[in-house]
């Protein structure tokens, strides 16, 4: 039977990219939130917050994401015991969202902080002259500002958390790349065909998504 | 004119970029409804004295104290102070995302706590006063220098402050644009705000401040009344200053 016309393959085929849609998108609120708390620590007046802050960006930015997922699975489920489901695959999904959301988050933080470097310093300036607190500056003026110059990398950065969510496969989710692979050794006759069927689906994801967020852009290009 | 306790003073004030003495032994006083315009040549640290008086730029060495409080060093204390002392920009710094009206009834909202809606009224009621009550909904981008700059003035108002600090408030407008901010200035002074103006404006020097204050090098030069100061500058750097600018 062919590849793609049996059933069971092609269950397997779309509960692959279901994972990678999964853990895309918990993975992408995660590492927003922490980034953006990231980016607000990095421009604080307190200076163990902006060293927490640069430490974190420094440590997941140059640190292999296999090796930060790796360490999930290894260290803080298999060595410190941190279990967060029953069921065998929701547990490594989530782990595989900690691995990829911290490491992320490193990313979002640095597009945060280079949107908030767009915004010119007296708007924050004319922000405390009316007696708003650092929180109220930031939330308040300076980040609804930096928010339209980091959509565009906002952009990159998802589509590559979507990739990157393939290496979950390699703690155990049969995400994509692993159904993929598992394809690849049955069918062997038909490995370029489905190179191009999973490329092409990835493609098919994520072109639209780049060109969204390049629209978005456009849209809320700041007036000055 | 001053009555009472003086409402700004600064007593011997240090700053220093890196090796730049920026303020160099400033002392200075200012009376409840007092306005005193500093003129000096540029570099002579006018600009950050005024950024001083509301700790845009904190000081390295002496006192500033407002309304018999010495300035809080950071913190909500310090955010409180910044509510009662209004500052116009020379770049004007209205927030670009807000609408004008906005932008007066931000202060009034996020840091008073008041009613929008009463804060709403009281911000067109500002805006009319500067002039510019029809243009409440348009954004920043959308209005010229001199009414964007009136828009500022109408933020600042809108806190209600005990005191006004505007920092060259009309170097970035065209020239016929200076006179409508300046005339909004000239009848906040009349109403009795204590003011404290770096300008280049000789004219409402002379016309508008109880004091002008001449500084050069980061030392304040001379404190005299403008008609004083314009008719006999005491020091060498303000004959100089002076007769650079005035026989143009």
């Amino acid at each position: 039977m062919d590849v793609f016309t049996d059933p069971e393959n092609l269950d397997a085929f779309v509960s692959g990219f279901v994972w990678i849609l999964k853990l895309t998108g918990a993975s992408a609120v995660c590492a927003l939130v922490i980034g953006v708390l990231l980016a607000a620590m990095r421009v604080s007046p307190v200076p163990v917050l902006r060293v927490f802050g640069a430490a974190w960006v420094n440590i997941f930015r140059n640190t292999p994401l296999t090796l930060v997922v790796f360490f999930c699975y290894f260290g803080l489920y298999a060595t410190l015991g941190l279990s967060l489901s029953q069921e065998l695959d929701v547990n490594i999904y989530w782990l595989g969202v900690i691995g990829l959301s911290t490491y992320t988050a490193a990313f979002v933080c640095e597009a945060v902080r280079s949107g908030i470097n767009t915004v010119p310093t007296g708007q924050a300036e004319a922000a405390r002259a009316i007696g708003l607190s650092f929180a109220q500056t930031l939330r308040i003026v300076v980040l609804p500002q930096a928010a339209r110059s980091v959509i565009a990398p906002f952009g990159s950065i998802l589509i590559a958390l979507c990739k990157n969510a393939t290496i979950v496969g390699t703690i155990g989710l049969v995400e994509a790349s692993s159904v993929m692979k598992d394809l690849l050794n049955s069918y062997g006759n038909a490995v370029i065909l489905i190179f191009l069927v999973f490329a092409g689906t990835f493609a098919a994801l994520l072109i639209p998504t780049g060109y969204f967020f390049g629209w978005l852009a456009n849209r809320l290009a700041v007036k000055r | 004119m001053a009555t009472g306790e003086p409402l700004i003073v600064l007593d011997s004030v240090n700053k220093w970029f890196g090796p730049l003495h920026v303020l160099d032994d400033v002392s200075l006083s200012v009376g409840r409804g007092e306005v005193v315009v500093v003129i000096g040549p540029s570099g002579s640290g006018k600009s950050t004295l005024c950024r001083t008086i509301n700790r845009l730029e904190p000081i390295n060495s002496g006192t500033i104290t407002f309304d018999g409080q010495a300035l809080p060093a950071e913190g909500k204390a310090l955010a409180k102070l910044r509510s009662e002392v209004g500052m116009v920009f020379q770049s004007f710094n209205l927030f670009a995302h807000k609408t004008i009206l906005e932008n007066v009834t931000l202060g009034p909202i996020k840091v008073r706590k008041e009613k929008p809606a009463a804060a709403r009224e009281r911000g067109l009621a500002l805006l009319d006063r500067v002039g510019i009550a029809n243009q409440a909904d348009k954004y920043p981008a959308q209005l010229s220098g001199g009414q964007q700059q009136r828009a500022a003035i109408a933020r600042a108002l809108a806190m209600q402050p005990k005191a006004m600090l505007f920092d060259e408030p009309t170097s970035a407008l065209d020239p016929e644009m200076v006179g409508e901010v300046l005339d909004v200035m000239t009848s906040l002074a009349r109403d009795g705000m204590t003011m404290v103006v770096v300008t280049h404006e000789m004219g409402f020097a002379r016309h508008a401040a109880n004091r002008v204050i001449f500084m050069a090098d980061g030392k304040l030069v001379e404190d005299a009344a403008p008609t004083e100061f314009f008719a006999n500058p005491r020091s060498e750097r303000a004959k100089d200053f002076l007769s650079k600018i005035l026989t143009h």
